[in-house]
């Protein structure tokens, strides 16, 4: 287990050594010039030069890189905007984030898996056609729509839940619903298809041949099955709520990492752009890491087929 | 249901290609021609989809906003796929350090989450439709890439590419000829749900204002019916479903031509 922890976290560090390759890359990518992007055409020279020389683009490339990864390093990387530096902004930010994932995930599992089970134990019925089109459903309502429906239902028209900020609950409510409702679609789904699987076992037979109650065999030997999977797509997908926040963050005001690169952006703060992007890029990473090695603590199955 | 699905879904995709095609002579009014004086009227005999903020008829700009769509999604499918399928069957066929390379790069990709990758790159390149297919294409042909390895990885072993290979044929002419032909049905179906990944993806940015510019699009007009939900709910509604029929017809499609293509095979 612990060889194949350390080969795992190997594995992971080309990666994150190769986004943060790619994020630097990000500001060489623009043809032309990348200060005359982020303060206009009007500005004038000895701004420019100003700006050239506060973001060492008039450094050679090697120079360039090395000062990006100290300055990632040691937290010095500065956001030109709020004369800050980006760690400071990021840190402060993604506690937001956080908790409007995790709302959507809890939110998303406590109607997903009951769904799910249902559908699979009713195979065939409504139950399991009404699970199916709300899945296919949740995977096409793109979520900048959601957002602003459930605004004009919930806080506009019956005036339940507030409009946008971040505060108790009542705010937490309907960024929670918009982002986790994708997902939500696609761990019913999963929820169905694995327990369908597990119930289709032959052990599940030998248990019911031993007498036992068929709640206890779907709850302590059928479910039990299904439940590695399940937790996989859990963890990815709240890999995958990360990059959803952005939208929603957006549509709610709601003080995240999402937000921030949005703002980054409007104000042209590249910078802050390479700060926000690499900093979900790094959680999205670690958070993948993180499932496939509670995957493998869950299915010991898992590591020994990766050692053959 | 898959078979309804298909036929479902090929319906919305025709459709969203001939309104494309049909703009200028299925709008009843040209998406620029403003009215400020009607500004944020609702839906009437005239203008039945309503007006936004600066008179123009929402109709008209949904209907032109189905071009921004289809051709970013068939530029973007196209690109990607062609990309995709070059990296992946080289990387695939030939193996070995070129196929480290291709796999490492596809790593690094990946680790990016969906839009994320795409905003940014929009971001430095700024907004404009050019912009937004490179973006998304840049991210697109990576699931093409994975998809063509895993299957070439399968198929140059078979007796037919053996006996091909033993007849003399170069590599060129064993993918080309043989390999892509067997590997096709999985593209056409990443291709399809591709599609709507990407319409889906185009109105995201236009969302966030980093699509394109003067033209009218799905997800901008959302952005700017935002403003307006309490007194023009009309202006965020008729953008958003036409986003959701289109994307909702491309799954079906997708789904049905999954069944259709390669749950038969897998079955045998």
């Amino acid at each position: 287990m612990r060889l194949y922890l350390l080969k795992r976290l190997l594995l992971t560090l080309p990666v994150l050594i190769g986004a943060s390759v790619l994020v630097f890359l990000f500001i060489h990518l623009i043809p032309g010039d990348p200060v005359e992007v982020m303060l206009g055409e009007s500005a004038s020279a000895a701004d420019r030069a100003a700006l050239r020389h506060q973001l060492h683009l008039d450094e050679p490339l090697s120079v360039q890189f090395g000062l990006f990864f100290s300055g990632l390093a040691t937290g010095k990387l500065e956001s030109i905007f709020y004369h800050e530096p980006v760690s400071r902004k990021v840190f402060a930010r993604l506690g937001a984030t956080f908790e409007l994932a995790l709302a959507a995930m809890a939110l998303a599992c406590l109607f997903a898996i009951p769904l799910g089970i249902v559908a699979a134990l009713r195979r065939g019925r409504w139950a399991d056609s009404l699970s199916t089109g709300f899945a296919l459903l949740g995977v096409s309502i793109p979520n900048f729509w959601l957002g602003p429906m459930l605004i004009l239902v919930f806080s506009l028209k019956l005036e339940w839940l507030p409009v946008s900020g971040r505060g108790g609950l009542f705010h937490l409510a309907l960024p929670a619903l918009t982002l986790g409702l994708a997902m939500a679609a696609l761990l019913s789904r999963m929820t169905r298809a694995s327990l369908l699987e597990a119930l289709s076992e032959p052990h599940l037979t030998a248990a019911r041949a031993r007498g036992l109650s068929e709640p206890r065999v779907i709850l302590k030997h059928a479910l039990r099955n299904a439940g590695v999977p399940i937790l996989t797509i859990i963890g990815l997908q709240f890999g995958a709520l990360l990059s959803g926040a952005i939208i929603t963050e957006t549509i709610f005001a709601w003080p995240g990492l999402g937000r921030l690169l949005i703002e980054a952006i409007q104000t042209r703060d590249f910078p802050l752009v390479q700060g926000s992007v690499l900093a979900i890029a790094l959680t999205y990473v670690m958070v993948n890491l993180i499932t496939d090695l509670l995957y493998t603590a869950v299915d010991p199955r898992v590591r020994l087929e990766g050692r053959a | 249901m898959s078979r309804a699905g298909l036929i479902l879904g090929a319906l919305v995709a025709l459709l969203l290609v001939a309104t494309a095609l049909l703009a200028p002579a299925l709008a009843p009014y040209s998406p620029k021609q403003q009215a400020l004086c009607d500004g944020l009227h609702g839906p009437s005999a005239q203008h039945w989809l309503g007006q936004d903020k600066h008179g123009r008829d929402v109709l008209s700009r949904l209907i032109y906003g189905a071009r921004v769509s289809a051709i970013v999604g068939l530029a973007t499918v196209t690109i990607s796929a062609l990309i995709g399928i070059l990296v992946g069957s080289l990387s695939g066929y030939f193996g070995g350090a070129l196929d480290q390379l291709f796999m490492r790069v596809v790593d690094v990709l990946q680790a990016f989450p969906g839009i994320l990758l795409a905003i940014a790159l929009a971001a430095v390149l700024g907004p404009s439709l050019e912009n937004v297919i490179l973006a998304l294409s840049i991210l697109g042909w990576v699931g093409y890439a994975r998809l063509v390895r895993g299957q070439v990885l399968v198929e140059r072993e078979k007796d037919y590419v053996q006996a091909a290979r033993a007849l003399g044929a170069s590599p060129g002419r064993i993918v080309l000829r043989h390999l892509l032909v067997n590997v096709s049905a999985p593209v056409i179906v990443q291709a399809t749900f591709g599609m709507a990944a990407a319409i889906l993806a185009e109105a995201s940015l236009s969302f966030l204002g980093l699509g394109a510019q003067n033209l009218p699009s799905w997800g901008a007009m959302l952005n700017e019916g935002q403003s307006f939900l309490r007194t023009a709910p009309y202006l965020s509604i008729f953008p958003g479903l036409a986003v959701l029929v289109t994307v909702l017809g491309f799954n079906f499609l997708g789904d049905g031509l999954r069944d259709l293509y390669l749950t038969p095979r897998s079955r045998a």
